[in-house]
């Protein structure tokens, strides 16, 4: 019934004035929102009642979908930690020349764990994620609608959110957690590598020191809190997008399109709520 | 012969199916329809009449739009959760099969004794030796179904129905795009089945298949149904299948053009 309402609304004629297309995209979106929230509350619901269920089975698919989702990028995110610290660190210097070297080296340590800690480096490891198996995510779970696995599951008595969803959420949640960590100690040492290229008087102490001042338990805390949010909600709107909603094959490269975009409408609103946590505290 | 009444497994009173993709979109209105135990059904209908689309309501996958749907004596909607017991006693194969592309032929079969018995993939792979060998996918149990013909995945799919021992099979036209060898071997297995087959426990099985081709299932003891503009017409048994005058079923009896 849901879909149905969606689709006659994206059917609908073109809008006769823009009151009319923003109040059909608004109207969609509230639709969207309430579908995520319910598909999420759903699948959490079934994470928690069927842990136990066919563990021999849903183990071995949970490893792998962890190591699509985290271990198969770690390349990839050599990659982007070694050209992220260079970046950062050449732009800190080349921004800071008015403060002189000395002055500039001073805040070498607290510009890496703001940009870096707090913000960039959760942010681009979701994003990364996203593009990565997010869309994987959507084509899968898309063409398997689409070609009725899922009414071959629920033939054969298996939970489809149990088979395909439970192990694609838990395995992104780890996955964008890890590559998080891995992402921001490679950036924060190739930070350091950069400023030693650039003969930077900054002993590794001094930098260790500076970032150590910087941090507090709570970056540690909101950093765990805030990947693992990206993590569990970039699969549930990619899994969202792939599985609620009946699909033609022909439709699954749109929804994909569709999920990436709000996949990252979703990371960045739960960026933003942390913002406003490090602000109230 | 005994004087135990038959058990009712299947009661359908005033039923509306819609499709799978819109349940409001009615394919077939006021079905009536009565199945006992051990019976052996054959739906016929021409391309698009709404035979899947009842298949799987009948299977539980969608409700019926309207009407009452008795399985076992229990009113039934859809199997959910509670009712998973129920929805094991009914095996289902899909015209396609719908095995898992990423898993192995052998894998694909033991599927739902890894789910609903906790087995190791090893050992699910073990237990179900002997239904690969009935269906003669041992040689390409390793094998996955992208590499193999689609004759060779309804067998799987049929494998993988009967894993779990259930009481009544439904066959979403088993026949459809055969070549004769196969046609010859899935009415024999599927014969034999019915009357009780070794693999479980020469226990007789309810059967519910669906077909367009009327020809292959010649058997007096069976019983036919058709759908023909939107109703379930019951026939009887095949010699008053045979002696009607209904251009539909004569449709439905005569060999494919070009095969004649």
């Amino acid at each position: 019934m849901f879909h149905i309402e969606k689709q006659w609304l994206r059917r609908a004629p073109l809008p006769r004035s823009y009151s009319n297309y923003f109040g059909r995209k608004l109207f969609l979106l509230f639709l969207t929102i309430h579908g995520i929230g319910a598909f999420a509350l759903i699948s959490l619901g079934v994470l928690l009642r069927k842990w136990t269920v066919a563990p021999n089975l849903m183990r071995p698919m949970i490893f792998r979908e962890t190591a699509r989702a985290g271990v198969k990028l770690l390349p990839m995110f050599v990659f982007v930690a070694l050209a992220l610290g260079f970046l950062t660190i050449g732009q800190a210097m080349a921004g800071l020349t008015h403060l002189g070297a000395a002055g500039a080296i001073q805040y070498l340590g607290s510009i890496m764990v703001i940009v870096i800690v707090r913000e960039l480096g959760p942010l681009l490891a979701a994003v990364l994620v996203l593009a990565r198996v997010g869309t994987a995510n959507v084509i899968e779970l898309g063409n398997a609608r689409a070609l009725g696995d899922v009414e071959a599951l629920e033939a054969m008595g298996i939970d489809p959110v149990h088979y395909l969803v439970v192990p694609r959420v838990i395995g992104m949640t780890i996955g964008v957690f890890s590559l998080t960590v891995y992402l921001i100690l490679g950036t924060l040492v190739s930070g350091y590598l950069f400023a030693f290229l650039q003969n930077v008087p900054l002993t590794p102490g001094q930098y260790f020191f500076q970032l150590a001042e910087s941090l507090t338990s709570l970056d540690f805390a909101l950093l765990a809190a805030k990947s693992l949010l990206f993590g569990f909600f970039i699969a549930i709107v990619t899994c969202y997008h792939g599985l609620a909603q009946p699909l033609r094959l022909e439709e699954v490269s749109r929804v994909a399109v569709r999920a990436v975009s709000q996949g990252i409408v979703v990371c960045v609103v739960v960026d933003a709520l942390f913002i406003l946590l490090y602000l109230v505290t | 012969m005994s004087d135990q009444p038959t058990e009712i497994v299947i009661e359908m009173k005033d039923v509306a199916v819609g499709t799978m993709r819109d349940q409001e979109e009615l394919v077939l209105e006021n079905v009536d329809w009565t199945v006992a135990r051990d019976e052996c059904w054959i739906v016929a209908g021409q391309q698009h009449s709404g035979k899947s689309d009842f298949l799987m309501m009948t299977a539980g996958l969608m409700p019926p739009a309207h009407g009452t749907y008795k399985f076992f004596g229990s009113e039934t909607r859809i199997f959910d959760e509670s009712r998973i017991a129920d929805r094991l006693r009914m095996g289902f194969i899909f015209e396609n099969a719908q095995l898992f592309p990423e898993l192995s032929m052998a894998e694909n079969v033991a599927l739902p004794l890894q789910y609903h018995r906790n087995l190791p993939l090893a050992e699910a792979v073990k237990a179900v030796t002997a239904l690969l060998e009935a269906m003669e996918l041992k040689p390409i149990a390793d094998v996955t179904p992208a590499n193999l013909p689609r004759s060779w995945h309804r067998r799987a799919g049929l494998a993988r129905a009967l894993t779990l021992q259930p009481e009544i099979l439904l066959l979403d036209n088993p026949l459809g795009g055969l070549d004769a060898r196969h046609a010859q071997w899935w009415v024999r297995f599927l014969d034999a089945l019915w009357r009780g087959h070794v693999l479980l426990g020469g226990r007789p099985m309810t059967l519910i298949a669906t077909t367009d081709d009327l020809r292959p299932w010649r058997n007096d003891a069976r019983r036919f149904a058709l759908l023909k503009d939107g109703d379930f017409v019951p026939l009887g048994s095949w010699k008053q299948v045979a002696s009607l005058d209904e251009p539909m079923v004569k449709e439905l009896l005569s060999a494919p053009i070009g095969l004649a």
